[in-house]
């Protein structure tokens, strides 16, 4: 009941600051230096529910945010990507790039009252996540060794140079664990699950199912005086338009990802009590496309895909179909990932050339105008990616090709894309930071696997790209690999694999009282121990 | 022949014309329906482009100069697609209602005529589908048959028949008793002549009505079904329309508002139709409905 009120308050007191804010004089108004004090509780949207918190067992993206204030990883990274200590105070990489080692904090504390040493890195990395995290996985088999030097000393002995092994310690990447809690038994039954243990400055309350996630303020937080909120309240909003009032009305004071619909955007950001930012989502760096099925004619015909890539408006795209979200992509590697190489081949908006390449490819228009008729299969993933369809399927069409758009449900477009059933689709990946995370999967010859979603399911194949690829993932030079990594690019642009469309951006809306949310290159996901609010 | 003569006056020409137009708001739903029927035919006249090119900017409110009725998110002109979906609204209207008429006449038929255990499984058969939600069962039946134009027409006449074959099925029991019925059991014709030739057309009037209301209903489904998202992506339907513009409701009025509009109109313009109708082929029934 108590705190229902609290809540009822607080929404009150949110709406009287709205119509405080709303002059604009006070909005452009520089950030007065205001002492970071404590108190203040945050309500913050989490969609879908997180099926459990467990951030080793699961990281899908809310859970991600949720476990993200419990969990904390060796490092993080700010908004170009470069190392910052978290759980790590200091680490050292040997000249051959085979050694890494890491100093650990040494005052920091699982929630029970256990000290965090070397024991539990080398339990997380070597045992639990190799075991239930795919991604940690792939990263930590480089491993020959991971040894505890003493109780804050972790030594990790790679087989080779792996050039992304620094890239891979933030908390979703790479959670620490407690190994006194889950060492030696079924991590997935585990009954402590239900009530996660972290080193996090917050720690977990009360989860009312459907309802909400109740964290508070871990008073003995290894950074002294931090955290600031007493309190953290994820709540669940499944309905989009429930969403984007909870933002209006201020009883929420976050969102993140795609919590409000992009059509929703332009309005919400022009609200007075809210913030809008782009920021925070540089480790994710998602990348959209049209995915091509590079075995099925005319799509095999590397100039019918650059037509496709002249005939599409990709500022339309980003302007009228993402409202304003999103740059432009020029390449496969977004341009916030490292060894991004801006100087590649440009394909402007061209419907002339488009048909010039069209002609040239040997496909002339027929007695209807139509040159090739191709299938596209939409992404089930909401009302703007219908439009995308549309919009590709017009635009294809002033060039004389025709598109059929069709559609299914979610688990008949991955079924059907990853088992290579399809003309064109819609697509976007993660970057997670450096080519090698998440660029080279789905380009690289040796992971066309059937079956296997967001892998190489065009189907191309290139040695030359192959071999650049592998290169630069095995140095952990910068410049070498950056020439690598800029050849591969320029290849890849010339011969178009996919048609790149956007770099997308996320919009994350946050209450003009709080402070510090947004920080690192993992935005929403960090562990908000900065966070402070502003007391009027 | 023997239908012919039971009731003479149904047959001419200008008693049903008189009898329907004592109904002025059928007269005025029938006009309306011309014009929408003519608007489908020569949409092509009227919007030489596609409804889905990009005509216009984005956004353009209505009234403005390339897009009379507004445009749409990426610069579609509303009146075009208004224009283009009457076909397709017509078009599903009609066939899926045609369908539905088909079977539930032909079951309906079979189980009057013959009652019995035929009857009984027959319509065993039929409560089997009225069990189930119309419009669920509608949903389930695009969705695992993926929308396409062929898989809506079918959805909405294997949803729609039901109500038919207990209309036909009721009219037949009850004509095959009569005694043109018994006359020409005793000349000898065979029972699909006589369920073809003397019960059928004069089962006719009654279905007639309940057909030309259950089009209105068709459209309404496949409106709600493309609303949904369950349309055919490549036609452009008035309940695509105002599905596609429900989430910018707050941006662009009229970007649903139009074609709502042409979905309340075309409905009860056929309602209006389906009651004249009933006032001219009922005639008894009309006159006590309305004293």
């Amino acid at each position: 009941m108590s705190n229902r009120l609290r809540y009822i308050r607080q929404s009150l007191t949110a709406a009287a600051l709205a119509a405080a804010l709303a002059t604009p004089a006070l909005l452009s108004a520089p950030t007065v230096a205001v002492a970071q004090e404590r108190g203040g509780t945050m309500n913050i949207i989490v969609q879908p529910e997180p099926p459990i918190l467990v951030l080793g067992l699961n990281q899908q993206g809310p859970t991600q945010t949720v476990a993200g204030k419990i969990y904390q990883g060796l490092l993080t990274y700010d908004f170009n990507l470069k190392p910052q200590p978290e759980l790590a105070e200091s680490w050292e990489v040997s000249p051959d790039g085979k050694v890494y080692t890491f100093k650990l904090v040494k005052n920091a504390k699982w929630h029970d009252g256990k000290p965090f040493t070397a024991a539990d890195v080398v339990f997380s990395t070597s045992k639990m996540l190799m075991e239930t995290h795919p991604r940690a996985r792939a990263v930590f088999a480089k491993a020959e060794k991971i040894e505890a030097l003493d109780d804050y000393t972790v030594r990790f002995t790679l087989k080779e140079p792996f050039g992304p092994f620094l890239q891979s310690f933030e908390v979703s990447s790479a959670p620490m664990m407690p190994k006194h809690i889950y060492d030696g038994s079924d991590y997935k039954a585990n009954p402590a699950n239900a009530t996660p243990i972290g080193t996090g400055p917050f720690k977990f309350k009360e989860w009312v199912k459907g309802s909400y996630i109740h964290l508070v303020r871990n008073d003995d937080y290894w950074k002294a005086g931090k955290p600031y909120l007493d309190d953290i309240y994820f709540r669940v909003i499944p309905d989009a338009a429930s969403r984007a009032v909870a933002v209006e009305q201020g009883t929420v004071q976050q969102t993140q990802f795609n919590d409000i619909e992009t059509f929703d955007v332009p309005r919400l950001k022009s609200l007075p009590n809210v913030e809008m930012t782009t920021k925070g989502y540089e480790f994710f760096a998602p990348l959209s496309w049209i995915e091509i099925n590079t075995r099925n004619k005319p799509l095999d015909d590397k100039r019918f895909r650059q037509a496709m890539m002249h005939a599409i408006d990709r500022k339309f795209i980003r302007d009228k179909i993402w409202f304003g979200l999103g740059r432009p992509a020029t390449g496969p590697v977004n341009s916030v990932t490292r060894f991004y190489e801006p100087g590649v081949k440009k394909y402007d908006f061209d419907p002339k050339k488009a048909e010039a390449l069209l002609e040239e490819a040997g496909y002339k228009k027929g007695s209807d105008g139509t040159r090739a008729k191709v299938k596209l299969l939409v992404m089930p993933y909401g009302e703007t990616w219908t439009r995308l369809g549309e919009y590709v399927k017009q635009a294809m069409k002033r060039v004389g090709v025709d598109v059929t758009l069709e559609t299914t449900d979610s688990a008949g477009w991955v079924n059907r894309v990853s088992n290579w059933d399809y003309d064109m689709t819609f697509n976007f990946v993660y970057q997670y930071g450096d080519p090698a995370l998440g660029v080279s999967r789905t380009y690289v010859s040796d992971n066309i696997r059937k079956g296997v979603m967001f892998s190489n399911t065009m189907g191309y194949t290139n040695p030359e790209v192959d071999r650049l690829f592998a290169q630069a993932a095995q140095t952990n030079k910068d410049e070498e690999r950056q020439q690598l990594y800029s050849a591969a690019q320029k290849i890849l642009v010339e011969d178009v694999p996919v048609a790149w469309l956007l770099e997308m951006e996320f919009p994350t809306f946050v209450d003009k009282r709080f402070k510090n949310a947004i920080t690192t290159a993992i935005g929403v996901n960090e562990s908000y121990d900065s966070v402070y609010m502003v007391k009027k | 022949m023997t239908a012919a003569v039971i009731t003479p006056s149904r047959r001419k020409g200008s008693g049903f014309w008189r009898a329907f137009a004592r109904n002025k708001g059928a007269v005025l739903g029938l006009v309306f329906l011309l014009l929408v029927v003519l608007m489908a035919i020569f949409a092509d006249v009227l919007f030489p482009t596609s409804p889905w090119d990009m005509t216009a900017a984005p956004f353009e409110p209505p009234f403005s100069e390339d897009a009379l009725l507004g445009s749409d998110t990426l610069g579609r002109d509303i009146a075009a697609g208004i224009a283009h979906g009457a076909r397709v609204s017509l078009l599903i209207g009609l066939t899926s209602t045609a369908v539905a008429v088909l079977i539930g006449v032909c079951l309906g038929a079979v189980s009057g005529f013959y009652g019995g255990w035929v009857d009984d499984a027959v319509m065993r058969f039929t409560e089997l589908f009225q069990t189930i939600p119309n419009f669920v069962l509608a949903v389930v039946l695009v969705a695992i048959f993926t929308p396409s134009l062929t898989s809506i027409v079918l959805a909405i006449a294997i949803v729609s028949w039901p109500p038919l074959a207990r209309l036909a099925r009721g009219e037949f029991m009850s004509l095959r008793s009569r005694e043109f019925v018994q006359a020409a059991v005793t000349t000898g014709q065979s029972n699909l002549t006589i369920i073809w030739r003397q019960i059928l057309p004069n089962s006719l009037s009654p279905i007639i009505v309940s057909a030309s209301l259950m089009v209105a209903t068709a459209i309404l489904l496949e409106s709600s079904l493309s609303f949904l998202g369950l349309g055919d992506p490549n036609l452009m339907s008035w309940g695509y329309m105002v599905g596609a513009a429900r989430t910018v409701i707050r941006q662009a009025w009229w970007m649903s508002f139009f074609p709502g509009i042409a979905i309340l109109l075309t409905v009860l313009a056929l309602n209006l139709v389906g009651e004249g109708l009933n006032d001219a082929l009922n005639p008894k029934l009309a006159r006590k409905g309305r004293a």
